[in-house]
């Protein structure tokens, strides 16, 4: 197979441009797979020569990702993809770099860096395939697992509160924070190509079922029967509305949410809480949305969409800004002068 | 050689000089032995420093933990090492003379701070007041001269608007003077120096200047010395010279070979002691258009570097022996995916934290074999300051030429240690063979990320090249096209090929050449990075003592040079000294299966050039 060369871009590519050789490994069922069609369907759509992408992961199921992909990948090793992917954006700015981590690798061993890469803003996407359980070692808990949880290192249950890790990218300072479902393809794409296109690091967050070690972990949002009274898409400028019927919508109270009914003739819908995306505060609100204290927290839905978004330079933009800058005031590089220090003398 | 004391004004005229200056951590002893460094070079004598600092920034005051010293050894003939004891020792106060008295020759001169020596400073210094050194006799065998610095500095700046601790801070401006006038030097290089640094501080500038034209005007007037010393300028080879700190060199050294490769240089790194310089020599130079990362760990330092170099750039990381340690998964990774890559360990005393400060030799072991699997990659090692420079580029071609991290060793001894270097010009720098392949033609056949040419180097792409994508991972792959392997006989194959790529190394390397002696001497002194100094001091001296020694430094230690086993076979007897507990000895002795004998010191501190002629003398005895 004979792929378009760079002089002959004008060629449409499709979503099986994007697709490599390998045989995909993960297990019949896994999440993973629907994830993978949504962004081998969303690349052609972006615009960008495909030996421009890469494809950066660190170890665990999702991590195999890059194998998948026809286009730059490095498999690389466990929690650090972002710190690879942080010195190549670094050394080529005008890539298109895709971080694909889990749980595990991202909010456990590779914390740190996730936090680093966050706060220096590069110019990735991130997509944090969270099943809330280690797959590839066969079914411990994961930092996102619930309190409680049950597995094979945790048999009576375990005892770390979970990350919440939306709330925790926007305490690390995220100009872009976004959840979506492996379930959901149309909303996934959607989410997928706003996160290419921000400038800066995108986080999504994408709820993955492992059928094997978790299964069922997100059903409430996946269940025909019950997911729309489950979760609330947020759509910029548009008002918290969800429900089977869509009769039911989000107002802010100070700083506390609360649930109303929209056949409820004293509610208007003018009084719902309109989504902005700008507004860190009611980001705040929104990524801790499931978990306050509040008295009607099991009628809440889950929110799904980009919570926060915001213009901060990239990292590599301000690198690049220094090098010229610096070249602007001692001037072209001249190795032999450098060579030669400030105080030379001869023998 | 001593400095005598004589009623004449005819100068002196030395052949080597060793000073010794030391004082509390604050007293500014780095930057005047600095100073004086860079003056002693531009008067054109050879010289050697050692630098020997605590590790605490700000260590308790007055006590012997606290106390900072500098050597240097400065002469009219070539000069190998900072000298085993000195001539002359500044003593800022009670610690630093308590500490380094044994350091200083036989009737030696000493230069004390008088002030430094109240109850306080004897107390802090664990001294009984009682046996006060400048009273008790202790030091009659020495030529001692008390001056009271403090005092001095403080009645020089007693017009100053600077509060009284900025105006003590000038009191090693008064030393430095003070040692400028007895070796009859010209001030310039320092007036230059503090012009720069103090540039928008006028009033510091000033006192700065004014003490250390007053330590001059002192030594000439009191009559301390009644007379004043020089050290001829050294016989050198022809060339242009300048004075350079290891560090430096190390990062000058991959400058130009990025220069040279036409490649972006990209350094990824986390601060640690005693690596931290290089990041900070190369974050000076941004118009080269080199890209400083310093990251949030040193994981994330040479994580990020392995990005740079998939990208494309020449990809380098520097630390010392911790954080090596942290970074030994990724630097299998490095050798998994076959990237140039260039790890520094600026070595120190070990294990765990250790002596930040101190040098050793002790992580030669861990660069051949800390990390898991069967890991092989190159290793060189710099032997002197000037030599980092040289390696380091050593270090990127081979980096880059054969596809693989290379490790290059330095210690801290070197690598904050100065001499003068005789540096090239960029003409003169061996070529880079930067090879990268560019675009698939439509009637080329697939790309094969792990065919290899004849050296057993595979082929680079990197991202943007259209028709050669490609994923690279720590799976183990298939000898030829990269996908993910567990196939148990292309393991074995790709372990073979791993190490058959970087014995192959051994061709496009120098030839192991002896540094002195010939082959039919008796006793074969066998080095390897910073020991070269101290080892050829005493080849030389064991010479004119009429003993038949031959040295060899071994610079690249892994692949050896392919005629190592054949040159080492000459001899009946090989020591090896290292500042470890036998590390090469352990390397020859498997790799060639002889008797070599293992010199150990491990106390963070390098050779003295007498502990190896003590040995080679024992052993021929």
């Amino acid at each position: 197979m004979l792929e378009v060369l760079k002089d002959s871009n004008q060629k449409k590519l499709t979503a099986k441009d994007f697709s490599s050789d390998q045989d995909i490994r993960w297990c019949p069922g896994c999440g993973d797979y629907s994830i993978l069609k949504q962004v081998q369907s969303v690349m052609p759509e972006l615009g960008i020569p495909k030996e421009d992408i890469v494809f950066i992961s660190g170890i665990g199921c999702s991590s195999r990702f890059p194998y998948y992909m026809n286009t730059y990948g490095m498999h690389s090793i466990h929690g650090r993809a972002t710190a690879v992917a942080s010195g190549l954006k670094a050394s080529r700015p005008e890539l298109s770099v895709w971080i694909i981590t889990g749980d595990g690798d991202s909010l456990a061993i590779g914390g740190n860096h996730f936090i680093h890469l966050l706060r220096r803003n590069f110019n990735v996407n991130i997509l944090l395939f969270n099943n809330q359980i280690y797959g590839l070692t066969k079914g411990q808990y994961s930092p996102t697992s619930e309190l409680g949880k049950k597995t094979k290192s945790t048999p009576v249950g375990s005892l770390d509160h979970p990350f919440n890790p939306l709330a925790l990218s926007l305490g690390a300072d995220a100009t872009f924070i976004a959840r979506s479902i492996d379930r959901e393809p149309k909303h996934l794409k959607e989410i997928l190509l706003r996160a290419e296109r921000h400038q800066g690091t995108s986080l999504v967050e994408i709820y993955q079922n492992c059928n094997i070690f978790n299964d069922g972990a997100f059903s409430t949002f996946t269940d025909k029967t019950n997911k729309k009274d489950n979760s609330v898409y947020l759509e910029h400028g548009k008002p918290l509305i969800f429900g089977a019927e869509q009769d039911k919508g989000i107002v802010l109270d100070g700083f506390h949410a609360k649930i109303v009914s929209l056949k409820d003739p004293n509610v208007s819908i003018d009084d719902l809480w309109i989504h902005d995306e700008s507004d860190r505060n009611k980001a705040n609100i929104l990524v801790r949305f499931f978990e306050d204290n509040s008295s009607d927290i099991d009628a809440r839905p889950r929110p799904f969409g980009i919570f926060y978004q915001e213009e901060r330079g990239t990292y590599e933009e301000g690198l690049n800004q220094q090098l010229a800058q610096e070249v602007e005031l001692k001037g072209a590089p001249d190795l032999n002068k450098l060579l030669a220090g400030a105080n030379t003398w001869e023998k | 050689m001593t400095l005598e004391k004589e009623n004449t004004q005819v100068k002196n005229v030395l052949d080597k000089v060793t000073i010794l200056y030391a004082g509390d951590s604050g007293d500014g002893i780095q930057l005047i032995g600095n100073q004086f460094t860079n003056n002693t070079a531009l008067y054109g004598n050879d010289l050697s420093t050692f630098p020997d600092f605590p590790a605490e920034i700000r260590a308790p005051l007055g006590t012997l933990a606290g106390v900072s010293g500098f050597q240097i050894n400065f002469g009219n003939s070539a000069v190998f090492t900072p000298g085993d004891l000195c001539d002359v020792l500044v003593a800022m106060n009670a610690a630093s003379l308590k500490k380094n008295l044994s350091r200083l020759k036989e009737r030696g001169t000493i230069i004390i701070n008088s002030a430094g020596f109240d109850k306080k400073n004897f107390r802090l210094a664990g001294i009984d007041p009682a046996d006060n050194p400048l009273t008790n006799s202790s030091l009659d065998g020495y030529k001692v001269h008390q001056i009271d610095i403090t005092k001095l500095t403080r009645e020089n700046l007693k017009d100053s608007s600077l509060g009284s601790k900025e105006r003590d801070r000038c009191k090693n401006m008064f030393v430095l003077g003070f040692i400028y006038w007895i070796f009859n030097r010209s001030l310039d290089s320092t007036i230059d120096f503090l012009q720069r640094k103090f540039k928008s501080k006028e009033e510091v500038l000033e006192a700065n200047l004014k003490v250390l034209k007053s330590g001059y005007h002192y030594a000439e007037t009191s009559e301390t010395f009644s007379n004043r010393f020089e050290i001829k300028p050294a016989e050198m080879a022809p060339g242009l010279y300048r004075n350079v700190i290891g560090n430096q060199a190390t990062s000058l050294g991959l400058i130009a070979a990025a220069h040279c490769s036409g490649m972006n240089l990209f350094y990824g790194g986390y601060p640690i002691t005693p690596a931290s310089d290089i990041l900070h020599e190369l974050a000076k130079h941004k118009n080269f258009g080199i890209k400083t990362f310093q990251a949030e760990d040193e994981i994330a330092g040479i994580c990020s570097a392995i990005g740079a170099s998939f990208g494309g750039d020449l990809a380098t990381t520097a630390s010392s022996g911790p954080g090596i340690a942290l970074k030994g998964e990724a630097i299998g990774l490095a050798v998994m995916m076959e990237l140039p890559l260039v790890i520094i360990n600026v070595q120190r005393g070990g294990p765990s934290t250790g002596l930040p400060t101190k040098t050793e030799q002790s992580d030669l072991l861990q660069a051949m074999y800390g990390r898991n699997g069967e890991a092989p990659l190159p290793i060189v090692a710099a032997q002197s300051p000037s030599d980092c420079f040289e390696m380091a580029y050593e270090a990127c071609r081979i980096a880059v030429e054969h596809m693989t991290p290379v490790f290059l060793l330095t210690d801290g001894y070197i690598a904050n240690g100065a001499e003068p270097w005789k540096y090239p010009t960029a003409e003169e720098l061996k070529p880079i063979a930067l090879k990268v392949r560019g675009a698939r033609k439509e009637d080329e056949e697939a790309y094969l990320p792990y065919k290899r040419n004849e050296d057993l180097v595979r082929e680079w792409a990197v991202p943007g090249t259209p028709g050669v994508e490609h994923r690279l991972g720590g799976l183990e792959k298939d000898k030829e096209s990269g996908n993910v392997s567990y196939d148990p006989d292309n393991h074995q194959v790709m372990v073979n090929l791993r190490a058959a790529k970087v014995n192959q190394i051994a061709k496009h390397i120098p030839k192991q050449e002896l540094d002195s002696g010939t082959t039919d001497s008796k006793l074969l002194i066998l080095g390897w990075g910073s020991t070269y100094g101290a080892i050829k001091t005493a080849a030389q001296e064991l010479k004119t003592e009429g003993v038949d020694v031959a040295h060899a430094q071994i610079r690249y230690i892994h692949p050896f040079p392919e005629n190592l086993g054949e040159l080492l076979s000459n001899y009946d007897h090989i020591i090896i000294p290292e500042l470890n507990d036998g590390q090469l000895v352990k390397l020859i002795r498997d790799k060639y299966l002889i008797d070599a004998k293992a010199l150990s010191k491990v106390k963070g501190q390098p050779f003295h050039a007498q502990e190896i002629k003590n040995e080679v003398l024992n052993h021929l005895k």
